[in-house]
């Protein structure tokens, strides 16, 4: 890491980076920083630039008072807020209001929250090269501009009301979407300011609030999208209604690469409800009235697909091709210092599988394509990127085509991709009526753009103590971002997402080697963003790692941690917060139940796990608890901060205990829940979240948990029963206590097991 | 032609029998707050009420309703145990995507509408069929508790709404 | 010497002459009852298609999802290795488009092909045997009426020595008899109508009535049910306990055309598959004749008897969406994941939530301790497309080890049984492994 060139300057107003803090900003993000960021930094989101043309004001309502593309202000005195930002569940959208609410001077409750139009002009993020959400970089891409861009209309609101006033501005004062002058006793709303502020020019500089006055930035506020979500009148992607509209369900070729061969459609369109039957190269559809008639004619349609090069294509396969990189490969170095040092080396090998987003709302997308236009309605964490591909696909220039983004029901990295968007404007493109395409759960895992498999070797040389003195890493993947953003790709071909959390390491190891053997998968098999990315698995490896260590040197994980955190104080910090919280040492454990530690700075933040679980004998592991210590800088809404990485835990544990995608003839062989196991309530650890309260700038919150889940729970079955897992999910038959606790199954059973409470 | 009575109003509808009330709800009489997730009566998304009973709309055909009233996530609100157990979710501010939510209202609703002050156990047994990508069952757990006993649960942060809170 | 090669001789000839003759056939053309669905009179076509639908040639001769009718390549999981079925369509390369009319009726009614080789008994000709002549040519104007599919037919993988045909006909001579059915003149016509489907035609006695070491049907225990490819076939004779006694004419007859009876019983697997392929397109009056005939099968109690509590009382002491008022121990596996994955249809009382479908109280197979066919259902799932109702459940077999599919099976068992169910990891490991 200490080889990647500066990033270079960015715009003071827009991004605050100092340089420890860009080199853990971590997974998606981090990638973008070795392109560099001017040029198109100063291009992007701003806290003074406006939609230029007219017509965007006007769809927009022509507010009075619009000083940037963030707020609106009419003469009512309402006031709106278009994000940058998607909402997938993150809470960006409060967080993102809070940042604008606090220095615009109104309260939560008197805005009202809009998707952003796309615009990487208005929107962009430099820290990923446009309009994305993802990375866990919304809070600290907007962190400055959008507090500016509130602190810019409230300049400029308050220089109206002294105006009009004939008093000095900096005697006013402003609350709740009011300006005060307490001296003379006036005031006045935002509303009665609004056209005269719209006619002031712009402050150049502005003062931001300092954090000592906070009103809302710090504090456990409610969501702003709360309301709407209780009651079931938030509309998703696939609850966009549009006149005229049908409704199509589609089935892609289930083998990567194959081709559509022939179609005998005729017992389908014979069905009730039933419109149309369309093809694409790789893919059919069918067009209903509903989604049960289209349903029902895709199960009724008959498809012979040529399966393609891949058509034989096992897990097994992509497994030994990078077990086999991995040992052999030629890497690219991420880093290195040098000769490896003598001394005992120690090593390991993990394996990571493949996993689906399964999101909770399937993929899904409404256009509707006329000569001169193209409407999408979706939600997407890549709005820009949506309309650029519709665009290609429909040869309409990019202001033909329109994007109306929604809320997203789980974003996962699954909707930084838009190729069910692509697939959806091929098909609508050939009706004449908006089409609603809306996947089935079926075709929305084996047609993921799936998280990579990956096969890491590492090692360490250790002295006498058993302390690390050097440590290797060959970690062995495809690329997401060598398809994702060719552009960001570093030097000598790396990917910097492939070695984020290993390259730099929170531990004093004086010397390490750490290299990236590409292993891309066959053509066709896409594989994608997932939500923690590269750390997933290389903390999985170096934290699972880190414990075999200080069980070889007979030491107890957290002093072992601890010792080797001395350089790094915000680890150290997390590792003790969470230790003391869940009462480390204090009191024994009952048999074969066990706590493992993770600790690690993902993402810009600093996190440690702690996991107990208990493995039953017949090798069924029970999550009793999770303690997390976390330290993200400062924080905006203390309340998602405690449910990003309550989510986020859940998320990556279950990933953990159950997930992988395999394949057999080709195809993946998981569908629905019921072959892709999720954890459900009765499943899922009680999540104790801690944080460490300081003022540094906040760090990313979306991943983290995920990123840490894995090895904390491995870490702790080691704990439980002496097994070292190396290969993700959690295989339960090697931990098994012994063949005759399985016999027991039968007898333990027993119905009635009903105990009275 | 079949009758179906969804929040107390009647609707007259032309759909095949085998028909999802799923699909009758979200496409044909256009209350979309009911959501599609798995299909296969695995994930809880699609969860209403028939008579007060959360069934899944998704494998539930519609001819197999007869005069029973459909409850939807739109209208759960007007019952006294939608009405708690919306208000608590508020409070603890569970929702994160939102998606499952409407599904996991509606379960909660049914359980608090049995079990007035449900354990642990019964928040398993209820609660376990929907599912959440997002995680959201530390506070769906508090959430039930604190609609039930009318106390803030321990986990929660939001202790009170701060002047300025949304609503 | 001589002596002992003419004794040697002797005893070949008389083997010879033995095989010979008891692998003669019944060269009778044979008559049939009348059935309703398929009158005499009208075309031979429509007979055919009746006939094919009720003898259930689909089951084995169409791989499922395929669209290639009666193409065959069905393969069949046997103590002795795995046999495909064949091309049953009128290709002549791949089918049997060459065939004769006298080929045919061999092969359908004594297992013999064109070629003079035998067919394995997996092939019901043992049952079809007793189809009438013109029943049997009817379903060969059938099937050469329908499209031909140039499908090669599968090599059998059996081990010696399974693989010698030739074999088969010392099988036959001991276990098998070429005979038309006979009817019963003591019997009502509605009787012998049944009786001709369920012997004949729909072949019930091939997966209901227990086999021997040789894969031959137990004369004297017919109907009491058996295991067979990992399933149980359950007892249908009219023991009242054991058997299908209890039943009321309708719940046989609505199990026999739905798949399903309320309180008795879904069927799933095979059983699945013949209400889908074959039992639900019978005319009701063959229905009726058919339950007018199982009704009379005499009682018996077979090899492990499922008793049937009706009444299980941790079902019963629950509602549809909650475990009973006593509160369950809520870290039984089983429970937990039946709470997870199950209740949602099936509900804590076994009532079944969103179709009757989905009842498990009062069924055999959560009665049963062995736990097979829930075992099965777990592992694979069902699909059933009956008489109004398109049913499925999904398979949990991929993501659920084995033993939490044996912990899951067990607590269906005691909670809706009311017994101690007895699957252990292994039984779930090799039903697995079965179709
Ligand atoms: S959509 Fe009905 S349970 Fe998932
Ligand atoms: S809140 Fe997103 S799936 Fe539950």
């Amino acid at each position: 890491m200490n080889k990647q060139p500066d990033p270079a300057p960015v715009e003071p107003a827009n991004v605050d980076l100092g340089r420890r803090h860009a080199l853990q900003a971590g997974g998606l993000a981090i990638a973008f920083l070795w392109l560099g960021t001017g040029g198109t930094a100063s291009a992007m989101i701003s806290a003074r630039r406006q939609a230029g043309d007219g017509a965007a004001a006007q769809a927009d309502g022509n507010p009075s008072f619009a000083p940037n593309a963030f707020i609106r202000i009419d003469t009512s005195g309402k006031v709106r807020l278009v994000m940058p930002s998607a909402e997938m569940g993150q809470s960006i959208y409060t967080g993102c209001s809070m940042l604008l609410a606090e220095e615009l001077g109104v309260g939560l409750d008197q805005i009202t929250v809009e998707h952003s139009p796309p615009s990487d002009e208005l929107y962009g993020i430099p820290l990923l090269g446009g309009q994305i959400t993802g990375g866990s970089t919304s809070t600290r891409a907007t962190w400055q501009v959008l507090r500016e861009a509130g602190a810019v209309a409230r300049s400029m609101l308050v220089s109206a009301a002294a105006a009009q006033w004939h008093v000095d501005p900096a005697s006013c004062t402003v609350d709740r979407g009011t300006v005060h002058h307490v001296a003379s006793g006036r005031s006045l709303g935002f509303g009665a300011l609004a056209t005269a502020a719209g006619k002031l020019p712009m402050p150049d500089k502005v003062q931001l609030t300092d954090p000592k006055d906070f009103k809302l930035i710090g504090k456990p506020m409610r969501r702003v999208d709360a309301v709407d979500k209780i009651k079931g009148a938030t509309q998703f992607g696939i609850d966009v209604q549009v006149p005229g509209m049908k409704v199509a369900t589609v089935m892609a070729c289930p083998t990567f690469g194959g081709k559509l061969a022939s179609l005998d459609d005729k017992a389908a369109r014979a069905l009730p409800g039933v419109i149309e039957v369309l093809r694409l190269d790789n893919a059919v559809a069918v067009v209903g009235e509903h989604f049960w008639a289209a349903k029902q004619g895709l199960h009724a349609l008959n498809i012979h697909w040529d399966r393609g090069e891949n058509a034989n294509l096992t897990t097994q396969q992509l497994r030994d091709g990078l077990a086999d990189a991995a040992r052999h490969g030629k890497g690219i170095p991420a880093r290195n210092d040098g000769d490896q040092p003598q001394g005992t080396l120690v090593q390991s090998e993990y394996r990571s599988p493949m996993l689906a987003h399964a999101t909770m709302e399937p993929m899904n997308a409404t256009v509707h394509v006329t000569p001169d236009q193209c409407e999408i309605w979706v939600g997407t964490q890549v709005p820009a990127r949506a309309q650029q591909e519709a665009a290609k696909i429909t040869g309409l220039p990019l202001d033909k085509v329109i994007v109306h983004n929604q809320y997203l029901g789980g974003g996962f990295g699954r909707r930084l991709e838009t190729d069910w968007v692509e697939q959806a404007v091929a098909f609508a493109k050939q009706v004449p009526y908006p089409l609603k395409v809306v996947w089935t759960r079926e075709e929305d895992i084996r047609h993921d753009r799936m998280r990579p498999m990956y096969h890491d070797v590492i090692s360490a040389v250790v002295d006498a103590d058993g302390k690390p003195v050097w440590y290797g890493y060959r970690t062995s993947g495809s690329s997401v971002l060598a398809r994702f953003a060719p552009a960001a790709m570093g030097k000598d071909g790396m990917d910097s997402d492939a070695v984020e959390c290993v390259a730099e390491i929170p531990y004093d190891i004086p010397k390490g080697k750490v290299e990236w053997i590409r292993h891309d998968m066959p053509t066709g098999l896409v594989t994608g963003w997932w939500r923690g990315v590269g750390p997933t698995h290389n903390l999985f490896v170096v934290e699972s790692f880190i414990d075999e260590l200080a069980h070889r040197a007979k030491q107890d994980p957290l002093a072992y941690r601890r010792a080797l955190l001395q350089k790094s104080p915000r680890a150290l910090g997390v590792l003790n917060l969470a230790a003391e919280k869940i009462g480390w040492g204090a009191q024994p454990l009952p048999a074969r139940t066990g706590r493992g530690i993770a600790v690690a700075e993902p993402f810009g933040s600093h996190v440690c796990a702690i996991v107990e679980a208990e493995v039953t004998p017949q090798g069924e592991v029970r999550l009793r608890r999770v303690v997390v210590g976390i330290d993200v800088g400062i924080a905006v809404n203390t309340s998602s901060i405690e449910a990003q990485v309550q989510g986020g835990l859940i998320f990556g544990l279950s990933a953990a205990m159950y997930s992988g995608l395999s394949i057999k003839d080709g195809a993946i062989e998981q569908g629905n829940f019921n072959d892709y196991r999720v954890l459900r309530i009765n499943e899922s650890p009680l999540v104790e979240v801690h944080r460490v309260i300081n003022a540094e700038p906040p760090g990313g919150l979306g991943e983290v948990g995920t990123a840490i889940a894995a090895p904390a729970l491995a870490n702790a079955i080691f704990a439980a029963t002496g097994v070292r897992l190396y290969q993700l999910p959690v295989d339960r038959a090697l931990l098994v206590q012994s063949p005759d606790a399985l016999k027991s199954v039968a007898a333990a059973s027993t119905d009635t097991g009903r105990v009275p409470a | 032609m079949l009758s179906l009575s969804v929040n107390g109003q009647s609707h007259a509808l032309d759909v095949p029998d085998d028909m999802p009330l799923l699909w009758v709800l979200r496409d044909v009489i256009g209350l979309t707050g009911t959501k599609f997730g798995c299909g296969v009566a695995q994930c809880g998304a699609c969860t209403v009420h028939l008579d007060g009973q959360p069934v899944r709309s998704c494998v539930l055909p519609v001819g197999a309703i007869g005069n029973r009233t459909i409850t939807t996530i739109e209208a759960i609100g007007a019952t006294p145990a939608g009405q708690k157990i919306q208000q608590a979710w508020l409070e603890v501010d569970v929702v994160q995507c939102g998606y499952c939510q409407s599904g996991q209202i509606m379960s909660a609703a049914a359980l608090l509408q049995r079990t007035p002050n449900p354990s642990d156990a019964d928040i398993d047994a209820a609660m376990s069929g929907n599912i959440c990508r997002c995680g959201t069952y530390v506070r769906i757990r508090a959430a039930i508790k604190q609609a039930a006993t009318g106390t803030p649960e321990i986990l929660q942060t939001l202790v009170s709404a701060p002047q300025g809170a949304a609503p | 010497m001589i002596r002992l090669l003419i004794a040697i001789v002797l005893v070949v000839l008389l083997g010879a002459g033995a095989y010979v003759f008891l692998n003669r056939a019944d060269t009778s053309d044979g008559t049939a009852p009348a059935l309703a669905g398929a009158p005499v009179s009208s075309d031979v076509l429509a007979r055919g298609e009746y006939l094919a639908k009720a003898a259930d040639c689909t089951a084995c001769h169409t791989v499922p999802g395929s669209g290639n009718a009666f193409a065959g390549g069905v393969p069949f999981k046997l103590p002795f290795g795995t046999i495909y079925s064949s091309n049953i369509t009128a290709d002549e390369a791949n089918g049997i488009g060459s065939w004769s009319d006298d080929e045919f009726v061999r092969a359908v009614r004594n297992g013999v092909r064109n070629d003079g080789q035998h067919l394995y008994p997996a092939f019901p000709y043992t049952s079809y045997t007793q189809l009438s002549r013109s029943d049997v040519l009817a379903i060969k104007a059938y099937l050469f009426s329908l499209p031909k599919i140039a499908q090669a037919n599968h090599e059998n993988q059996l081990s010696f020595p399974f693989n010698q045909r030739w074999a088969m006909g010392f099988w036959n001579a001991v276990f098998f008899k070429s005979q038309r059915f006979q009817p019963d003149p003591g019997q009502t016509p509605q009787w012998n109508s049944g009786k001709y489907l369920a012997v004949a035609l729909a072949h019930c006695d091939e997966c209901h009535t227990p086999r021997n070491f040789a894969f031959a049907m137990k004369h004297g225990d017919e109907l009491a049910g058996q295991e067979l490819q990992g399933w149980r076939a359950y007892n249908i004779t009219s023991d009242p306990v054991h058997g299908i006694g209890a039943w009321s004419d309708s719940d046989i007859s609505n199990y026999l055309s739905r798949g399903h009876a309320d309180g008795r019983g879904t069927a799933a697997g095979p059983m699945a598959e013949a209400v889908e392929n074959s039992l639900r397109y019978l005319n009701p009056t063959d229905t009726a004749a058919l339950v007018a005939y199982l009704r009379s099968v005499p009682a018996r109690t077979g090899d492990a008897p499922v008793t049937v509590d009706a009444a299980a009382a941790p079902a019963l002491a629950s509602n549809n969406a909650a475990p009973g008022g006593d509160s369950a121990n809520a870290n039984d596996p089983g429970m937990k994941l039946f709470e997870g994955a199950c209740a949602s249809c099936h509900q804590w009382n076994g009532k079944g939530q969103q179709t009757p479908y989905a009842s498990l109280l009062g069924t055999r197979g959560v009665n049963d301790v062995h736990g097979t066919n829930i075992t099965q259902v777990i592992l694979h799932g069902t699909d059933l497309r009956s008489l109004g109702a398109n049913i499925f459940m999904p398979e949990f077999g991929d993501a659920y080890s084995d033993t939490e599919v044996a912990q899951l099976s067990n607590y269906v068992i005691g909670h809706f049984g009311n017994k101690q169910g007895t699957v252990t990891p292994d039984d779930v490991a090799r039903r697995r492994k079965q179709l």
